[in-house]
C-alpha cells in the first residue's frame, strides 16, 4: 500500500500544521484507551473494554507547528482483529502496548510489530513500543532492558508509561511528534503541491453490507 | 441443524431486509372491531411502522426450528372472534374467575414466595466489575451459586462452555458436558429436549447449532419466556460475531473455544441478562419511547433526517433504554430485538462515553450473514443522549462522523436543544398524571407501531426487589395471556397486595396494576379512561410520523 506523504501543510499559517493519524494497537486490557484517555483527557479512570475503535482528536500547539493528532483507540480482542487493518491504514504512528505485568501481551505486541511491518515501509510509520502499567512494578514480567533491546533492535521508539499514575504518557506522544516533525523536516525540501491532504478512507469503499475479509 | 437457523419466516422476505409481511393486512381487516382495529389504536403509527412488523409475542419467540410448539395466529382464527369490547370484558371476567384457580394459586405462591425472600436482589454486581478482564469468579461448589435465581449457560455441540452467567466456564465444563449429554442423547431418538420441570426447576434448553443454550430457572416465568430470553442471548452472540463467521468457526474446528472470540465481551451478555430482568421491554417485544412533545420530537427527527449519507440505514438517538426517535433508510425495517441488542451494547460499556465509537455490528434479525458498522457517541458530556448511525460502509467513519456534526448543528439552529434538556430531566412520567387514584402502573403496547409505553414505577414498589416482583407479576399475566395452548383476553386478578388487569386484542395489550382495594367494576372503568387518556397524550408518548431519509 503506497503510503502518502507524512502529512499535509497550510501555506496560510505561521507556522505549519500538520494532521497525523496515530493508532494504539495490542492485547486485550494493556491500557491502550487509558493511555488515549489520560493523554487526551489526563484522568483516568477503569474502563471497560473498548468496542470497535474509538477515535479521539487532539491539537498540539508546538512552537514549530501545530499538529493535530487523529487517534484510534482499537479493541484488542480477538474478534476484532479481522477489521483492525482498517483502523491502522494509512496510520502515520502507532503505539505497541503491552502489560509489563503480563508477558503474553510482550510477544503479542511482537506479533503486532510484524503485523504492520508487512503493511508499512520503514519509513512510512513511526512506531513506538509502550511497556504500560508501571504501577504494578511489583508484578512486573518484562524487564526494561527486555522492551529497549527488543525496540532498539527494530527501531522503535521505547517507553514505560502508566496511565493510572500518569507516568510518561505525554512524554510518549510528545516523543512521536517529535520524531514525526523530524521525518517532516528530512523531506521538507520538497514542498507539498496539494496543500492539506487527508486520508481519503472511502478511496476504495465498495459498497457492502458484510465484511467478509 | 444448520439449516434451521437459516430458516426464514414467513414474514421475512428472501433478501434478507425484513418488511411486513401480508398478514398484516389481512389481520387488519378481519378485525372485529373497528374501533380498535390494529393501526388505529392509540400509538399505532400514522404512516406505517418503523420496525419489522411483529404481530404478536409469537412472532418473536416461535422457534425458528420448525417445531409447532407454538401455533401460529392464523391457526387460533378458527377461534372464536374476539371479545374485547368494555361490557364483553366484565362477562368475561366472571368466566375467567372459575377458570383461572390455577393460576390464582401460582399468583398467591409467587406472593408468598415474594414474602419470603426468594426474590433476593441479584447478587451479582460485583463480578466483572473489575473490568480489565480479572474478573472475579464465583465459587462454583458455593451454595451462594446454588442460590441464583436463573443460570444461563451456553455450550457448543462439542460440549464446550462458551458462557456461564455466574461462576467460571471452566469449572463448569463437567455440568455442560451433561447437559450436552442430555441433549444428545434424546437427539438419538429424532426427538429434542424442551425443558426438563423439577423441584421448582425449570431447566430450558434452546438449539441453535452450533449453539446450544441452557436456562436453569426458578422463577415464575414459562417455558416459553426463558427460550425467549435465551433467543435474545442467541442473538447477542451473533451481533458479536454473525451467524456466517460462526458457523464457518466450527465448521472448521468442531471443539473450538469460542470464549477467545467473545472474549471481553462476556459483560454485554451479563447487562443483557440483568436488563431483561428489569426492563419490560424485551417481554413486550417493543420499544419503549421517551416522552417529549411532538413539536420537540418532529424537530429532532427532521435535523436526523437532514444529515444523512449514503451508506446510512438507520439514525436512532436514544437516552438510556428509550427511544428518542428514529430515522430509517425508505424500505429498510429494524426489528425490535435489533434495537433491544443495541440499546443494550450501549448501556453495557462506558467506553462509549468518550470519543466516538465506530464499531462493525451485526444485526441479526436485519440480516445475520454481515456486519453493519456502527458510529456510537454521546452528544454532550453530561447528558444521556446517544447517537447510534448505523452504516453499510466500514470505510464511512469520517462522512458519519460528520452527519454527526450535521446533526448538532440543526438541532442547535432548530433551537430545540433546551427543551430536549427538559425533557431529559423527567425521562419517566408519573402515573398520578393519569388521574385514576388506584391505578398504580400500566404497560400499554400498541402492536402496530411495535412501541409501548409505561409510567415510572412508583411506591409501593420502591425497593428493587419490589420492582423485579411486578414484572415478574407482568410475565406472569403475560405468559398466560400468550400461553400456546390457551391464551386468553382478558384477565383479572384480585391479590392481596395488588389487583391486576390484562387485556389483550388484535390492536394492542394492556396490562394494569391497581391498588388491592378497588373493585372489578372500577378497574374496568379505569381502563377506560386510561386508554382515553393514552390516546390524549399518544402524540407525546409515541413516535407517530417515523420519518425516513
Amino acid at each position: 500500500m503506497a503510503q502518502m506523504v507524512t502529512s499535509g501543510t497550510s501555506p496560510e499559517g505561521p507556522r505549519p500544521s500538520y494532521m497525523y493519524k496515530v493508532v494504539l494497537l495490542g492485547s486485550m486490557s494493556v491500557g491502550k484507551s487509558s493511555l488515549a484517555y489520560r493523554y487526551v483527557k489526563n484522568d483516568f479512570r477503569e474502563l471497560l473494554p473498548t468496542v470497535g475503535c474509538s477515535f479521539f482528536t487532539q491539537v498540539l500547539e508546538l512552537d514549530e507547528a501545530t499538529v493535530k493528532f487523529e487517534i484510534w483507540d482499537t479493541a484488542g480482542q480477538e474478534k476484532y482483529q479481522s477489521v483492525c487493518h482498517l483502523y491502522y491504514r494509512d496510520a502515520h504512528a502507532a503505539l505497541l502496548v503491552y502489560d509489563i505485568a503480563n508477558k503474553q501481551t510482550f510477544s503479542r505486541a511482537k506479533l503486532w510489530l510484524e503485523e504492520l511491518e508487512k503493511k508499512f515501509l520503514p519509513d512510512e510509520i513511526v512506531i513506538a513500543l509502550v511497556g504500560n502499567k508501571t504501577d504494578l512494578a511489583a508484578e512486573r514480567e518484562v524487564t526494561t532492558e527486555e522492551g529497549e533491546d527488543f525496540a532498539r533492535t527494530k527501531g522503535l521508539l521505547f517507553m514505560e508509561t502508566s496511565a493510572k499514575s500518569n507516568h510518561q504518557v505525554n512524554d510518549v506522544f510528545m516523543a512521536i511528534v517529535q520524531e514525526l516533525l523530524r521525518r517532516e523536516k528530512e523531506k521538507a525540501p520538497r514542498p507539498s503541491p496539494h496543500g492539506r491532504s487527508t486520508v481519503d478512507l472511502r478511496a476504495s469503499g465498495a459498497r457492502t453490507r458484510c465484511c467478509r475479509s | 441443524m444448520a439449516a434451521d437457523v437459516h430458516k426464514k419466516k414467513s414474514w421475512e422476505v428472501s433478501n434478507g431486509s425484513l418488511v411486513p409481511g401480508d398478514g398484516q393486512h389481512t389481520e387488519r381487516s378481519e378485525s372485529p372491531t373497528p374501533g380498535l382495529a390494529q393501526g388505529t389504536e392509540p400509538g399505532a403509527g400514522q404512516e406505517g411502522a418503523m420496525f419489522v412488523h411483529t404481530r404478536s409475542y409469537e412472532d418473536l419467540t416461535s422457534p425458528e426450528d420448525g417445531a409447532a410448539a407454538v401455533r401460529s395466529p392464523e391457526e387460533r382464527r378458527g377461534e372464536p372472534a374476539e371479545q374485547s369490547s368494555m361490557e364483553q370484558i366484565s362477562k368475561d371476567f366472571s368466566e375467567l374467575s372459575t377458570q383461572l384457580t390455577g393460576m390464582a394459586l401460582d399468583l398467591d405462591e409467587e406472593m408468598r414466595a415474594g414474602k419470603e425472600g426468594k426474590l433476593e436482589p441479584s447478587p451479582q454486581t460485583t463480578r466483572r466489575d473489575s473490568v480489565l478482564s480479572g474478573k472475579e469468579e464465583e465459587d462454583v461448589t458455593m451454595d451462594a451459586w446454588r442460590l441464583h435465581r436463573k443460570h444461563v449457560f451456553v455450550l457448543s455441540e462439542a460440549g464446550k462452555p462458551v458462557y456461564s452467567r455466574y461462576g467460571s466456564e471452566e469449572a463448569l465444563s463437567s455440568t455442560m458436558g451433561v447437559m450436552m449429554a442430555l441433549v444428545s442423547f434424546l437427539e438419538a431418538e429424532k426427538n429434542a429436549i424442551r425443558s426438563i420441570h423439577a423441584d421448582g426447576y425449570k431447566v430450558v434448553f434452546v438449539r441453535r447449532s452450533p449453539l446450544v443454550l441452557v436456562a436453569v430457572a426458578r422463577t415464575r416465568q414459562s417455558e416459553q419466556e426463558i427460550a425467549h430470553e435465551l433467543l435474545y442471548i442467541y442473538y447477542q452472540i451473533l451481533s458479536l460475531l454473525t451467524w456466517t463467521q460462526l458457523n464457518h468457526i466450527f465448521q472448521q474446528k468442531q471443539n473450538y473455544d469460542l470464549r477467545r472470540l467473545l472474549a471481553g465481551s462476556e459483560r454485554i451478555t451479563d447487562n443483557l441478562l440483568d436488563l431483561m430482568a428489569h426492563d419490560p421491554s424485551f417481554l413486550m417485544g417493543a420499544v419503549r419511547c421517551l416522552p417529549l412533545a411532538a413539536s420537540v420530537r418532529d424537530a429532532v427527527s427532521s435535523s436526523l433526517q437532514q444529515a444523512k449519507a449514503k451508506s446510512l440505514v438507520f439514525s436512532i438517538l436514544l437516552s438510556g433504554n428509550q427511544l428518542v426517535s428514529l430515522v430509517r433508510k425508505k424500505d429498510q425495517f429494524l426489528h425490535p430485538i435489533d434495537l433491544h441488542l443495541l440499546f443494550n451494547l450501549i448501556s453495557s460499556s462506558s467506553s462509549f462515553r468518550e470519543g466516538e465509537a465506530w464499531t462493525p455490528i451485526c444485526l441479526p434479525k436485519f440480516n445475520s450473514s454481515g456486519f453493519f458498522h456502527a458510529h456510537i457517541s454521546y452528544l454532550e458530556q453530561e447528558m444521556d443522549l446517544c447517537l447510534l448511525l448505523v452504516s453499510t460502509d466500514r470505510e464511512d467513519f469520517f462522512t458519519v462522523s460528520d452527519c454527526k456534526r450535521r446533526f448538532q448543528e440543526r438541532l442547535r439552529r432548530r433551537g430545540v436543544q433546551h427543551a430536549l434538556h427538559e425533557a431529559l430531566r423527567t425521562p419517566f412520567y408519573s402515573v398520578a398524571q393519569v388521574g385514576i387514584p388506584d391505578l398504580r402502573h400500566f404497560i400499554y403496547k400498541s402492536k402496530s407501531s411495535g412501541l409501548f409505553t409505561s409510567p415510572e414505577i412508583e411506591a409501593p414498589y420502591v425497593q428493587e426487589e419490589e420492582k423485579e416482583r411486578l414484572l415478574g407479576l407482568y410475565q406472569y399475566l403475560h405468559s398466560r395471556a400468550h400461553n400456546s395452548s390457551r391464551p386468553l383476553k382478558n384477565i383479572y386478578f384480585t391479590g392481596p397486595r395488588e389487583n391486576l388487569l390484562a387485556w389483550v386484542t388484535n390492536a394492542f395489550e394492556l396490562y394494569v396494576c391497581y391498588s388491592p382495594l378497588g373493585t372489578k367494576a372500577g378497574a374496568i372503568n379505569a381502563v377506560n379512561k386510561l386508554m382515553k387518556w393514552i390516546r390524549k397524550e399518544e402524540d407525546r408518548l409515541f413516535i407517530l410520523t417515523p420519518q425516513t431519509y
